[in-house]
């Protein structure tokens, strides 16, 4: 398990507890920063929107620490791959409907909306079906861990790559081109987990 | 599905990896760290620490040694043992811990529960209930197992869950260590009062008590230390046994 130092910054916006995603980086042999600097997150080939906590309050400190814009160009005009790790996922959405209405980075058309299910949080191993390849080449295991009570619903459909169902079927994980997001947390989810990280890593994106 | 989860436990005596008997003498088993990485190796769903003397001490929980039982872990572990403060659980949770475990605490000040889970959120909040049974009756026991509070388990279990706490560890001080199955009557007694999930604990000897522990006591993960101490098992050979039995769980 090497990934030949690849230089990856976790997108620092204080929502949430990033340790396990750095060691779980490092594990896998990335070069890995946390950071909220102009100049590490240029220079990153690889960036990471990790988070735990509410919409709104992840929106905010985004905007807050000048970060939108500069992500904006590095993600959707250079190309550089991105992994959006649950909270990390949902801002990917146009709107997000949790404690209100608030607008998310919409870089992907959908909506992040409160799971349907009897008992919130939905905690816990769940098996996720993969419907397209994409970060779950050769994986060990189908079952991820996730801690979520809402889920992002993409408008387009064929940009999901794996559901899970927890009282209603949802997008797992999704990949638009150089953008990724998984539900789960792959930080958490053992050797399955650890090899999506290295197949995000693998993803080779044509930006200049 | 969501999978019924097996749990290691880790004791802790501020040196040393400990196993209790009914809560009382302590043997002494080994290096936390090594065993975390063990535990990792061998892929399991979650791990369950415990400094077991930290509020006997009166002193916080050793962050040095959970710090680096955490660098060898990539699944959600739960930390527990010598929480009083909030400031203690922002402090673990920063050390990479997925949830924390209170006790003692919740005895003597039951809207720390409230408290700690306003900030940090239901999920992350496990409260511990220690029990005995005295006639038909099960009631929660304080000071590791010694003192009665007069609380029936039961109306203890629903209260932890109205307060805020994300999921309910019971232990039965009548099995620990003992090996000889779970209490499955106090088992079923809380997970029947609540709907948040309820992690069995104490007394799991064989396979066949963990399988009882999930379909006649209606627990959603055990927690197991002995066997895994004293018997050859592995997490993966118990759930291997456990699907055949048609309990979902996650094996590799």
């Amino acid at each position: 398990m090497t990934i030949n130092h690849k230089n990856v910054v976790i997108i620092d916006y204080q929502m949430g507890n990033v340790a396990s995603v750095k060691k779980a980086f490092e594990k896998i042999g990335a070069k890995i920063k946390i950071s909220h600097f102009e100049k590490d997150i240029k220079n990153a080939e690889y960036l990471i929107l990790p988070g735990v906590g509410a919409f709104e309050e992840g929106m905010k400190n985004l905007t807050k620490q000048g970060l939108i814009n500069l992500l904006q160009k590095q993600v959707v005009e250079k190309g550089v791959p991105l992994l959006g790790i649950c909270l990390g996922m949902q801002l990917l959405a146009e709107t997000g409907y949790e404690f209100g209405t608030h607008k998310g980075l919409g870089w992907i058309k959908g909506e992040t909306v409160k799971l349907k299910a009897p008992n919130l949080p939905h905690v816990g191993w769940n098996n996720i079906k993969i419907r397209k390849k994409s970060i779950f080449q050769n994986i060990p295991d189908d079952n991820f861990y996730f801690v979520h009570s809402y889920i992002f619903k993409p408008k387009n459909k064929s940009i999901t790559v794996a559901t899970c169902s927890y009282g209603e079927t949802f997008t797992a994980a999704l990949q638009k081109d150089n953008i990724f997001a998984t539900q789960f947390h792959p930080e958490k989810s053992q050797l399955a987990g650890l090899r999506v990280l290295e197949n995000f890593l693998n993803f080779k994106s044509n930006y200049a | 599905m969501l999978k019924t989860r097996i749990i290691p436990c880790m004791l802790y005596n501020g040196t040393h990896l400990v196993k209790t008997i009914l809560f009382g003498e302590m043997r002494t088993l080994g290096n936390p760290i090594q065993t975390a990485k063990v535990y990792n190796s061998r892929n399991v769903d979650e791990l369950i620490f415990i400094d077991l003397s930290a509020t006997e001490e009166n002193r916080s929980p050793d962050f040095d040694v959970i710090s680096d039982i955490m660098q060898e872990c990539f699944m959600p572990v739960t930390i527990g043992g010598g929480i009083h403060l909030l400031k203690d659980i922002e402090k673990l949770l920063k050390t990479g811990a997925d949830k924390i475990c209170i006790n003692s605490v919740t005895t003597t000040n039951p809207e720390f529960i409230t408290q700690a889970a306003k900030k940090f959120g239901s999920q992350c909040i496990v409260v511990s209930i220690d029990a005995k049974k005295i006639g038909n009756e099960h009631y929660v026991f304080k000071n590791r197992g010694t003192k009665n509070t007069k609380k029936l388990v039961t109306l203890w279990a629903k209260e932890v869950e109205k307060l805020g706490a994300g999921e309910i560890l019971v232990n039965s001080v009548d099995k620990d260590g003992t090996m000889t199955g779970y209490d499955l009557v106090l088992i079923k007694k809380v997970s029947s009062a609540v709907s948040i999930p309820v992690i069995a604990c104490g007394g799991a000897g064989k396979v066949q008590d963990i399988i009882d522990a999930v379909k006649i006591g209606g627990a959603d993960a055990v927690s197991l230390a002995s066997m895994f101490h004293y018997s050859g098992h592995t997490a993966n050979s118990i759930k291997e046994r456990m699907a055949k039995a048609g309990i979902s769980v996650r094996i590799l």
